[in-house]
């Protein structure tokens, strides 16, 4: 009572107010989504390869608002812990950060928190199932990857971004890398959600595919889903998965060409 | 900071070549290299801008938050720096590896910053003694190839006059408390006037002579840098000595004069780059990353 100090910051205020507005509905009766998709719909996706000449392989990815920066040097000597070398692959070592502007709470640490910890031990796992590491035997492979605008979907612009980066590197990787984030809300599955989905109490599932043969590199989901419908949600997420391995796949095509043309004069 | 390795013949040629003006680059002396700069690349930011000089790539962000004011200028909003040595830059800066650059970056630009004419704090006041702006300005240092502090603080020109703050209307509600209100149209915003923020000049000594814009390998072959930040009107508000050498007093003169006269220099063009940009207006094709 008395002075009513807007104690909340401004971050906080603009997400209530988007909360309001989300509270109506996650999918309408025509089947449309907040931002106008539809169910099955990805968002906007814009890609470069190439990015920054110093690194050995870099590339930014957005997919709707929300934009990653992936960075990687590699395959090098170990760093480090002389005990981290393997006598048979490489180490694959991943750094998950948020810059402190990408959310729309300014994030006072960039990196260290346990989510960023998570998530780069999360990166770790599903490089490691499509990399060759056994080609690099006894070196280090570092991806770094970056949010520079957070809309949801993190993890999987992350991956998408990262596989990119790994590949404008010349590393050499068993298939594309390819993650969607799914949600379940009306008996449907969302593909692609974005942040005002993902913290609207729907079920959030991620997934990393490596596509030609169907494979799970990574399966993620905390929250509660009824067994009925998982089913039908991998399916759902593994279908996204499978698109956006086409616009990866088209990506580094258009991305040689670019890169070709100089040479073929 | 990224090392190069830089053997003793390769140091003898940047040697002579800037002794006779001509550097490796084909640049003289006190020419930048190719700069671009870009303004509102973030959207969720109130103000941003990417630089890119030569190698060197940065990205700033800045977000204006409501906090109390400081206790011994209660009519003052204030400016928080946060420098982000991202891994990205070298591998070096995994981890921790990066905070101590960063520490040391944002603590020069906290010494640049820390004068009355630099950022009118005073406009930032919304009511003496208990609301205020405060700009959080983040740094986001993407890539590294020398000449960090004129990169970053091109780019904090660019994004602090890129902020746009939204209008604030106290009322008084029914118990006499004060309301604050912010304006909900996002074009109804204040702008900030960035007439006299400073740019950061780094001069290298490099044999007898000193260089503007130093790349890593200029960088290794020179023993000590001066930084001075200029204002357009050729004030200076900051000077700092970095590196292991020893300057001579004759030379920190010489280099104090130079840089004041390349940073007088660097405002007039910058100003106008980033009016003709704000006057493009809707009709600006976004780049970012992605040309």
């Amino acid at each position: 009572m008395g002075n009513v100090v807007q104690r909340q910051t401004r971050g906080a205020l603009r997400f209530q107010l988007f909360r309001k507005m989300a509270g109506l509905e996650l999918l309408s009766d025509q089947g449309y989504r907040l931002d106008g998709r539809k169910a099955t719909e990805l968002r906007k996706f814009q890609a470069r390869m190439g990015v920054f000449a110093q690194a050995d392989g870099s590339a930014y990815l957005e997919q709707g608002n929300t934009k990653a920066l992936a960075v990687v040097y590699g395959p090098h000597e170990v760093r480090g812990a002389r005990s981290r070398i393997r006598h048979d692959r490489a180490v694959i070592n991943c750094q998950y950060s948020m810059a402190t502007f990408s959310t729309a709470e300014r994030k006072r640490r960039p990196h260290g928190d346990r989510k960023s910890t998570e998530m780069s031990l999360h990166l770790k796992q599903t490089f490691e199932a499509a990399v060759m590491t056994q080609l690099y035997p006894r070196s280090q492979i570092d991806i770094y990857v970056k949010i520079l605008q957070s809309d949801g979907g993190n993890y999987s612009v992350c991956v998408n971004a990262a596989t990119l980066a790994v590949i404008d590197a010349g590393i050499p990787m068993r298939d594309y890398v390819c993650a969607c984030t799914v949600g379940f809300v009306d008996e449907t599955p969302l593909a692609d959600l974005c942040y005002a989905e993902e913290g609207g109490g729907v079920s959030s599932l991620a997934l990393a595919l490596l596509p030609r043969g169907g494979q799970i590199a990574l399966l993620q989901m905390d929250a509660r889903l009824h067994q009925d419908h998982l089913e039908a949600l991998i399916e759902a997420a593994m279908t996204a998965c499978k698109g956006v391995s086409k616009v990866l796949d088209q990506v580094v095509r258009q991305h040689l060409q670019e890169a070709s043309v100089p040479s073929a004069e | 900071m990224a090392t190069v390795q830089v053997s003793e013949a390769e140091k003898v040629y940047i040697l002579h070549g800037i002794r006779d003006d001509l550097r490796v680059d084909g640049r003289g002396c006190e020419d930048y290299r190719h700069m671009e700069i870009e303004t509102d690349v973030v959207s969720n930011t109130d103000g941003s801008a990417k630089v890119t000089l030569g190698d060197t790539a940065v990205l700033v962000g800045v977000k204006a938050d409501i906090g109390k004011p400081r206790p011994m200028v209660p009519n003052e909003g204030y400016v928080e720096f946060f420098v982000d040595c991202s891994a990205n830059a070298t591998p070096e800066f995994e981890g921790r590896g990066g905070e101590e650059l960063g520490t040391e970056l944002s603590n020069t630009l906290y010494k640049v910053f820390n004068n009355k004419h630099s950022v009118d704090l005073k406009s930032l006041c919304i009511s003496a003694g208990e609301h205020c702006w405060v700009l959080y300005v983040d740094v986001l240092l993407l890539q590294c190839d020398g000449n960090l502090y004129d990169a970053i603080s091109v780019a904090i020109k660019a994004a602090l006059f890129n902020t746009k703050i939204p209008r604030v209307h106290i009322s008084a509600d029914e118990e006499g408390g004060k309301e604050i209100e912010l304006s909900d149209d996002p074009y109804d915003c204040v702008r900030l006037n960035v007439k006299n923020v400073p740019c950061i000049v780094t001069l290298c000594k490099v044999g007898h002579r000193h260089v503007v814009d130093a790349t890593l390998q200029e960088k290794a072959c020179s023993v000590a840098s001066l930084i001075i930040s200029v204002t357009r009107k050729g004030t200076i508000t900051c000077t700092r000595k970095v590196g292991g050498g020893s300057l001579d007093p004759e030379s920190i003169f010489e280099m104090t004069e130079a840089g004041k006269r390349v940073g007088k220099a660097l405002h007039a063009p910058l100003m106008k780059l980033l009016q003709q940009e704000e006057s493009l207006g809707k009709a600006r094709q976004k780049v970012g990353f992605l040309g």
